[in-house]
């Protein structure tokens, strides 16, 4: 396979582009949150600081409580491992207004860039992982719109299907592994949930 | 008198909740069944218990109350992410079917079901026991109380003993 030639700060940014009051996104600890949070922080963006592998879940929660909204998760290939079996969940439910982007750089970024299991096998006795493709592991758990992005040109298509298509969709794209400035939001818990209930209630 | 699940089911009606979340549950079987029947409630079936805590966190977020129902048994696997009801402070109610209690038969149950109210409690989480039928429906509506108005991660134990104990044939 070739090596990934995406990047994953100015892909967000894309992804984020004229953000409204009908655009709720959830941003996965570590990289995401800081992809996310460069992209512009408001306070309809909801940036985890911890609780891996529960991301996909907190967007289903919020997809089946806003229906008339659209809702984003992004985030990482070291998060998505982590909570596998919520994709089975989404697929229970078919949310329509619910897009998943998972960023798959391969490594996990946080900790120093150690292999995750989307990594391909036999590739060093550190570089290891077992080639897994979360793509059609979201497939096989009856998310069946699911696709890999790996080329610039499939771009602007990512964005279209991660902002509007009939959901659930769910994307694995392939990036880069790249050193990146942190870039980081409140952290209070919160306050970002009250912010978040304040921007779409008028109260927290 | 009501059998104390159609009480509990009652309770949830009571205090709008939208959405309920289980693992299937011989304990909770009946009330799981109403939920599913209810056109008012979404109920999700969870690949483990652990998916209960964000979803109910992100359903929060957009405006909905939900609860999640489970055995003691699956409690263990919620406990990292039950650390959201402290770092996002948002009103959790979780109702939970207690085994390796009260004359439980199976020895397998036992760990769990004696550790649940000890790592509940450490990470924060109000616990309310009830082991009568006649105290079901009051228990839980003081828990959704706790949860809804109070703004606190709750836990309702429905003891073996309001459960009865599973024999498995065995007298």
């Amino acid at each position: 396979m070739s090596k990934a030639t995406l990047r994953r700060r100015p892909l967000v940014k894309k992804l984020l582009e004229g953000a409204d009051d009908n655009l709720l996104v959830i941003a996965g600890l570590g990289s995401s949150n800081w992809d996310i949070t460069e992209a512009g922080d408001r306070p309809l963006n909801m940036p985890l600081w911890g609780a891996m592998g529960a991301t996909v879940c907190m967007g289903l929660g919020l997809a089946l409580a806003q229906p008339t909204k659209r809702v984003l998760v992004i985030t990482g290939d070291g998060d998505m491992l982590m909570g596998m079996g919520s994709l089975a969940t989404v697929a229970s439910q078919q949310p329509d207004n619910l897009a998943i982007v998972v960023l798959d750089n391969e490594k996990f970024g946080e900790t120093g860039n150690q292999a995750t299991h989307t990594s391909p096998r036999n590739n060093g006795p550190t570089e290891s992982g077992a080639g897994t493709d979360l793509s059609l592991i979201a497939k096989g758990c009856g998310i069946t719109d699911s696709l890999i992005v790996r080329d610039e040109g499939e771009v602007l298509q990512l964005v279209k299907d991660a902002r509007s298509k009939k959901g659930p969709v769910f994307r694995l794209v392939k990036v880069m592994v790249e050193k990146l400035e942190f870039v980081m939001p409140p952290q209070d818990g919160a306050h970002l949930k009250d912010r978040f209930r304040q921007a779409l209630f008028g109260r927290p | 008198m009501s059998d104390w699940r159609d009480d509990i089911f009652a309770v949830l009606q009571d205090h709008d909740i939208k959405q309920v979340y289980h693992v299937p549950d011989a304990g909770h079987s009946r009330l799981i069944e109403a939920c599913q029947k209810s056109n008012a409630i979404r109920t999700l079936a969870l690949t483990t218990e652990e998916e209960g805590v964000p979803l109910a966190a992100g359903a929060w977020l957009g405006g909905q109350r939900s609860v999640l129902l489970m055995q003691s048994s699956g409690v263990g696997n919620t406990i990292n992410l039950m650390g959201l009801t402290k770092t996002l402070r948002f009103p959790f109610l979780t109702l939970i079917t207690m085994r390796g209690d009260y004359g439980e038969f199976n020895s397998w149950q036992y760990p769990m079901g004696q550790g649940t109210p000890k790592v509940l409690e450490a990470m924060g989480v109000l616990l309310y026991s009830v082991d009568s039928a006649a105290e079901v429906k009051a228990t839980v509506d003081a828990a959704a109380r706790s949860a809804f108005h109070g703004g606190q991660a709750v836990a309702v134990l429905l003891r073996q003993k309001l459960i009865g104990i599973k024999t498995f044939g065995k007298k």
